[in-house]
């Protein structure tokens, strides 16, 4: 599924990175520690958090990670969409709730 | 390949280009063709290392080392050091501080993350002079 695709679907905004629209979602990950996504994300991952700075985009970059989406009303901080912008990386956002946004995500990726 | 050296010094407490010199050297490893698998797990090695730098250091340089058979990477900082190295291994085990910990950093996963994506790692530190990483990945 595309990053767009999902945009679609489940109704989220889309910050900044819009060059990285058509990347391919292959699963998700949802944390909040970045030490955590850096030793366990996959590639193609999108990642679900509530963090909104500048290092997300990095980890994001370095990971092969597909989009970023936060959750619970959330925005990215100016840094953050900066970089998402050169690096083409999609930062998403949306109303809900980690638990709720992810299972929406699995259940996409698993009908 | 051929032997090659890149050498990045890493700013103390400035998170705004923490990753930077991570980003550089995956850009180099993808120009000279490194598999992609092994480019991955330098980079979670480097970049942990290099966030260490930053958010418990004053201040380092990072040395890298490619050759036919290996990638090394030497991260030297000026201090101020680690009182004890295998507390510091401990998965959850950390010092960051409260801002540091609400960014996200700070799980006390870094050295852990950085032993698993490694073929060799040494870590030497004394305390008020610094600390040396030295990790290895082979090609």
């Amino acid at each position: 599924m595309k990053i767009l695709d999902l945009v679609t679907l489940l109704n989220l905004e889309v910050y900044g990175g819009k060059a990285g629209l058509e990347n391919e979602i292959n699963g998700g990950y949802t944390s909040d520690l970045l030490s955590d996504v850096m030793g366990n994300a996959n590639s193609g991952d999108l990642w679900i958090t509530l963090q909104t700075h500048k290092n997300v985009i990095a980890i994001a970059s370095l990971k092969d990670l597909a989009a970023v989406l936060l959750i619970n009303n959330n925005k990215p901080e100016l840094d953050m969409l900066k970089q998402a912008d050169e690096e083409g990386i999609p930062v998403l956002g949306t109303a809900m709730k980690s638990f709720e946004v992810s299972a929406k995500l699995y259940n996409l990726m698993n009908s | 390949m051929k032997k090659l050296f890149f050498e990045y010094s890493v700013e103390a407490g400035n998170f705004t280009k923490a990753g930077d010199a991570s980003s550089n050297f995956k850009k180099v490893l993808k120009q000279l063709n490194v598999d992609p698998q092994v480019i991955k797990r330098i980079v979670v090695a480097l970049y942990e290392g290099e966030v260490n730098i930053v958010a418990h250091s004053v201040g380092g340089n990072i040395f890298c080392n490619i050759d036919p058979k290996s990638v090394n990477l030497i991260l030297k900082d000026d201090g101020p050091g680690i009182p004890d190295i295998n507390k510091a291994m401990q998965v959850g085990f950390s010092t960051a501080s409260a801002k540091v910990r609400e960014m996200g950093f700070g799980a006390g996963m870094g050295l852990v993350n950085m032993k698993n994506n490694v073929d060799f790692l040494k870590i030497e530190s004394e305390m008020g002079k610094g600390t040396k990483v030295e990790l290895t990945v082979n090609l």
